[in-house]
């Protein structure tokens, strides 16, 4: 009986905390199908009628696919960058030896403490100087560098639980050490790689800052950048700005659904081994 | 392959710490053999990291630092008055900036007192034989993949006085006086913003806590309710105790979150009504890419980077020391 009682409880402050997060999106989601007049009499109820145009004129004036693409191509791009040249430095890091070794490492690891907002102002007069500014590598090489300490770490620490005795038995069989780290290592890595790489492309699905100062020129505004503008731009239209909210939680939310194994368990060992 | 056994004789296959420390020292023996091909390799696969990581990482700090000694637009090439301390001298008497350490504190203040331990007491409850505890886990952290400026956009319009959802509730349940304009009263706003702060990040330290608590031994707490202890008891002197490094991190990252944040606020009040929710990162967006005063906001940008170096470095030294040393031999089994 007290046991029942009990998970009764648990399970009464887990609803309302769920209720928390479910009823504001659910809002956003079911506002999108309101117009403003029904917004203000009724918020929370279904929308009566139905008023699909939010959403259809958003999914057809092509802005929305547009930075849909810019954001996939800019988070593909950092995460293919941050994950290659991590793994080749893990590697190193991992299973040389040489002298300076943890010199170097410490000073990546030191990196995970630089704020992004710290540097963005000197990274945007750089990137000026460089002729970066509204150009995608602009956004794409500073994530990648700041992607850099984590995925250093989390790939090294996996890197070294690899027996020595399998490097030993490829040599034998007449694999150069390039070759083990092609043929064999990064194969035996993929379950960290994948780790990695989600964790490299929610940062920058989710980054705004740096493609806030980067791209003057909307062609390349990624979702958030997106989002905010839309907000400024149609902020008396809240129906609209609710739809153009919801359709932007799409992508993360079905990502979330796919990955979020690598996702929690990346986390979780990216915090405990950093 | 033929002597494949034979060496697996003379040393078992790595599982601890110390077999993968000898798993980075065996290739050394064979760096004799071929010193160039390794010293080629290293320099190869270290590089392109390397030149990455100082040129936007380590250099954008540098340039920080050397800028914050000048008065500059940021439209010359190159900063030239020379101001010394001015900036620094500047800031501390600025009135925003002094604001803004108040309200990060503030912030950090609220998080550790009720943000991390709902997170902690959820993580407790879903470690419980729940029945639908897996969906409410991914529940309770999908918030944490949208973007902060989604979340901010979101809340602005529940929080909004007219059509949004807060207010509307309030008057539902005849708390019609609660109501309010949660986003433009100077003296809610920094709690309505700290509350969709840990809307979003409950579920990321929650996730962590979960993470720490299954790695307790489940012979630890049994053996502590087959000595009569109660639930409390079990939690406070078993649990609490064991999960304490997991703890450590997770206010250290809400701390460093605290010092940094910057999208959420921008987004939801851009740092009004009259600076009552601004923070450091947008005080210095506002000086350097609205007002142009670089060599200003560049001296902000350092302070951040000192406050959260100075916290960083008291932090480790003298609050998770004990965790990284008790890490190389508790943690040893699982690296």
């Amino acid at each position: 009986m007290t046991k029942r009682v009990k998970f009764t409880i648990l399970h009464l402050i887990s609803l309302v905390i769920g209720a928390l997060i479910v009823v504001p999106i659910g809002f956003g989601v079911l506002g999108g199908f309101k117009d403003n007049g029904q917004l203000s009499t009724s918020p929370l109820g279904p929308p009566s009628p139905w008023v699909p145009s939010n959403y259809t004129d958003i999914l057809a004036s092509g802005i929305f696919w547009r930075q849909l693409a810019n954001s996939t191509f800019i988070a593909l791009a950092t995460t293919v960058i941050v994950v290659g040249l991590s793994a080749m430095a893990a590697f190193v890091f991992a299973r040389f030896t040489f002298r300076g070794r943890e010199f170097l490492f410490t000073l990546f690891a030191i990196g995970l403490m630089f704020p992004f907002a710290v540097a963005i102002l000197p990274l945007f007069i750089l990137l000026r100087s460089f002729g970066l500014l509204d150009n995608p590598l602009g956004v794409i090489l500073p994530q990648a560098a700041f992607g850099l300490p984590v995925t250093i770490i989390i790939l090294r620490s996996f890197f070294r639980t690899i027996p020595a005795e399998i490097e030993e038995s490829a040599t034998i069989d007449g694999c150069s050490r390039l070759g083990f780290f092609w043929k064999i290592l990064l194969p035996m890595a993929r379950p960290a790689i994948a780790t990695v790489s989600v964790l490299a492309i929610v940062a920058s699905w989710n980054n705004f800052f740096l493609p806030l100062v980067v791209f003057n020129d909307p062609t390349w505004w990624t979702l958030p950048v997106g989002v905010q503008q839309f907000q400024g731009q149609y902020s008396s239209d809240t129906a609209r700005v609710l739809a153009y909210v919801t359709l932007s939680m799409v992508p993360a939310l079905a990502f979330y659904a796919v990955a979020e194994r690598q996702l929690v368990g990346g986390l979780a060992t990216g915090v405990t081994k950093g | 392959m033929v002597t494949r056994p034979a060496l697996a004789d003379e040393r078992p296959p790595a599982q601890g710490f110390h077999d993968a420390e000898q798993a980075i020292d065996a290739p050394s023996r064979r760096r004799n053999r071929r010193p160039i091909g390794d010293r080629v390799a290293i320099a190869l696969f270290l590089l392109p990291a390397l030149i990455l990581f100082t040129l936007l990482v380590l250099a954008p700090i540098v340039v920080a630092a050397y800028t914050s000694f000048f008065k500059w637009n940021g439209f010359v090439d190159v900063p030239l008055t020379f101001v010394g301390l001015d900036n620094f001298e500047r800031l501390l008497a600025d009135e925003v900036f002094r604001g803004d350490l108040k309200r990060g504190l503030i912030i950090i203040g609220l998080s550790l007192t009720t943000q991390l331990p709902m997170a902690l007491g959820l993580a407790m409850l879903l470690n419980q034989p729940l029945r639908g505890r897996t969906v409410y886990r991914l529940l309770f952290f999908a918030p944490y993949v949208l973007s902060e400026v989604t979340t901010a956009v979101l809340f602005m319009i529940v929080f909004s006085p007219e059509r949004g959802l807060v207010n509307y509730v309030l008057n539902g349940i005849g708390l019609a006086g609660l109501g309010t304009t949660w986003l433009a009263d100077t003296s809610i706003v920094l709690y309505s913003l700290f509350f969709v702060i840990s809307w979003k990040y409950f579920g990321f330290h929650m996730i962590l806590y979960l993470a720490g608590r299954q790695n307790i031994p489940k012979e630890l707490t049994e053996a502590a309710t087959v000595d009569g202890a109660n639930a409390w008891q079990v939690f406070r002197s078993v649990t609490l105790p064991l999960l304490g490094p997991t703890i450590r991190i997770s206010v250290f990252l809400s701390t460093i979150g605290a010092i940094q944040l910057f999208d959420m606020v921008w987004v939801l009040t851009g740092g009004g009504p009259v600076h009552q929710s601004e923070v450091m990162a947008v005080t210095m967006f506002q000086v350097g890419f609205r007002r142009f005063e670089v060599g200003y906001a560049s001296a902000i940008s350092m302070a951040m980077f000192i406050i959260s170096l100075v916290f960083a470095l008291f932090y480790q030294r003298f609050v998770m020391r004990r965790d990284i040393e008790g890490a190389v031999t508790v943690m040893g089994g699982r690296r």
